[in-house]
């Protein structure tokens, strides 16, 4: 009995066929899932360059090395220090980067057609981003042994998520506005958007959080036409966010951001409560709010008017929106084919459309198919949130889970014209740095609560309490039957 | 022409590689579900791997079936099971009713036996306070609080 204490560390070591550890890590299939998204991220890369300029690139090969250099790097490292960990995760992430960076890459070779006097390439820095994202994910992982460890750092993680969200709000426009919207800190060449590490240290926070309050949240309540109404006094957590997020929209006349935080917290405290109510409290001033927004302010009016009728202002400010929509037009259920179609038509089609880039290229089909892997994705957070065992790993494992599938929601709801344009990219694909980096390290929280969840009962994390509680229990059970 | 050929033959096989990869996701998620859980393969390979040493028979899995922790399961092993609001136990709870360390599953020979570990408002085994440890059968509702859990095979 005390032999099989190594175990986990056995099959985190080792992991090897011959030594089958008690619970499979599944570890195997997590490797030929990664070995499949490599391979189709490099025949796209082949189909783009062979579609566009006639031969493979010289470069090509280093890419391929690199990219599966990073991924081979991830896995090792899951399979040493979060051996039982989701198959999935990983793989998901390898193809929806894979096929990003594919894009951007595409995007670039469109550029040098056209002619354009710069020609920047900027699929290399993205993998240059990604590069550090995995440097992150590593230190997260090795960093943070256990998931519970981050709520004892809960209000720090919320300061430090207060100050980044509000410091590019309180820095002077050229350092932090790009096309209007003041969410950027750009020095030296070098730009980061720091609300995408925002949001992840107010997940962590609002986890903490609410698993210390939900008792009160969720039972001082009254009933009113068949609604769990809280008292007034609890009200004030919904608000205080709700407040947050509208001066996010005032100051940093980013949609995407409020809309993202405001989305996150009321639906963790939905899932922290299982009280329905918060959810019509939260769309009820969530409402309210984007009316007073739309009445008060000029950025949210434009956007309102190019969201509901786009073609009317084609040459001003649904010039995008308009060749998005003609771009998903053109790509029909098949699209064009990987390098087929015109995705630069649209502008910044690399950031903030790459999704209509993306759709009329592959098509419906291939845009279907992201948003499937994108699902798989959050499948695998939720279920590692049902399945872990205590309250704290569940709360964040399922906010982190939603942040994803709510901001791809977001994104791809204005990209096809369901929802106004918010400035969010989309995770994994988009090109920018920060967005890249800050999901890497919300991957490795989630890898993290995952391997926590599927890791067997016992032995116990600590290799020290178990022999101790071994030892102690010996007398009382053997004496009684 | 053939150009023409091989870049339809690119079109459509990309869609079809892309499809392929979801299709090999669902059946990693299908395995995971249905042809055993992480938890019920959990139990399958020890007695495939030492037949001799002990009959498994007995309950695979502790699930929590009511309570703010619904849901989760908890592959049994060998090891006992420690319930309790302290941090290091198999099952964190966060009630208000709960001890620090409140009670204990352990595994003696296939069998499970619940103890109390001298919390302040008890465990209950099918309404009866648990006072020395007693065999639990799988689905026998086992109450600490406002946590209901129960043994599965």
């Amino acid at each position: 009995m005390t032999g099989a204490d190594p175990a986990p560390q056995v099959a985190g070591a080792a992991g090897a066929p011959g030594t089958a550890p008690a619970v499979p890590t599944r570890r195997g299939t997590e490797l030929v899932m990664l070995a499949f998204a490599v391979v189709i991220t490099l025949a796209a890369q082949c189909v783009v360059d062979i579609t566009v300029t006639g031969s493979l690139r010289p470069e090509l090969a280093a890419f391929g090395g690199w990219f599966t250099a990073l991924w081979a790097v991830m896995h090792v490292v899951v399979r040493r220090f979060a051996p039982y960990a989701d198959p999935l995760l990983l793989p998901a992430v390898a193809l929806l980067s894979g096929l990003g960076l594919t894009m951007i890459h595409r995007l670039d070779l469109a550029g040098e057609q056209v002619g354009a006097t710069a020609t920047r390439e900027d699929a290399p820095v993205q993998l240059v981003w990604a590069t550090l994202g995995v440097g992150l994910f590593v230190a997260v992982l090795l960093v943070i042994r256990d998931h519970r460890l981050l709520s004892r750092f809960a209000y720090t993680l919320a300061l430090v998520g207060l100050l980044l969200l509000a410091l590019p709000a309180v820095l002077p426009a050229s350092i932090s506005s790009v096309n209007g919207a003041k969410i950027w800190i750009r020095l030296a060449g070098f730009s980061i958007q720091p609300g995408e590490f925002a949001k992840i240290c107010l997940i962590v926070f609002f986890a903490a959080y609410l698993v210390d309050k939900r008792d009160v949240l969720a039972l001082a309540s009254r009933r009113v036409m068949g609604l769990e109404l809280p008292r007034g006094r609890d009200l004030g957590p919904v608000v205080v966010a709700w407040l947050l997020s509208i001066l996010v929209l005032v100051f940093e006349r980013d949609l995407g951001s409020s809309l993202l935080l405001f989305g996150i917290f009321v639906v963790m405290l939905y899932v922290a409560t299982e009280r329905a109510s918060w959810l019509v409290i939260g769309v009820g001033l969530f409402g309210a709010g984007a009316f007073l927004a739309y009445q008060l302010f000029g950025h949210v009016q434009v956007r309102v008017d190019t969201w509901l009728d786009p073609f009317a202002y084609r040459d001003e400010g649904g010039y995008q929106m308009v060749q998005s929509l003609l771009g998903l037009g053109t790509g029909g259920l098949f699209g064009a084919g990987l390098g087929g179609g015109r995705p630069d038509q649209v502008p910044v089609a690399k950031s903030d459309f790459i999704a209509a880039a993306i759709g009329e290229e592959l098509g419906l089909f291939g845009l279907v198919a992201v948003i499937i892997v994108y699902l798989v994705l959050v499948e695998r957070g939720l279920r590692s949130s049902l399945i872990v065992r205590d309250a704290f790993g569940k709360l964040l494992a399922a906010g982190l889970a939603f942040a994803v599938a709510w901001q791809v929601f977001v994104v791809l709801g204005g990209v096809t014209g369901l929802l106004p344009l918010t400035g969010l990219t989309t995770p994994f694909v988009a090109y920018g740095g920060s967005s890249l980096v800050a999901n890497f390290a919300l991957l490795a929280i989630l890898v993290r609560i995952s391997d926590a969840a599927r890791r067997p009962a016992a032995p116990p994390v600590q290799p020290g309490p178990p022999q101790r509680a071994m030892l102690g229990e010996a007398p009382t059970e053997v004496v009684r039957p | 022409m053939t150009a023409e050929i091989v870049l339809q033959i690119f079109r459509f096989g990309f869609l079809l590689l892309l499809w392929l990869f979801i299709f090999a996701a669902f059946r990693v998620v299908r395995a995971d579900l249905f042809g055993g859980r992480a938890g019920r393969v959990a139990a399958v390979p020890p007695r495939a791997a030492a037949p001799g040493k002990r009959k498994n028979k007995g309950p695979r899995t502790l699930v929590v079936t009511a309570g703010p922790l619904a849901g989760t399961r908890i592959t049994l092993g060998e090891h006992p099971i420690l319930i309790g609001r302290a941090d290091d136990s198999t099952l964190v709870l966060t009630d208000d009713f709960a001890s620090s360390r409140h009670a204990r599953l352990t595994n003696r020979g296939g069998q499970w036996y619940v103890e109390d570990l001298g919390s302040t408002n008890g465990t209950f085994l099918d309404q009866q306070r648990v006072q020395g440890p007693l065999l639990v059968a799988p689905g026998q509702p086992i109450r600490i609080g406002q946590t209901a859990l129960e043994l599965r095979s």
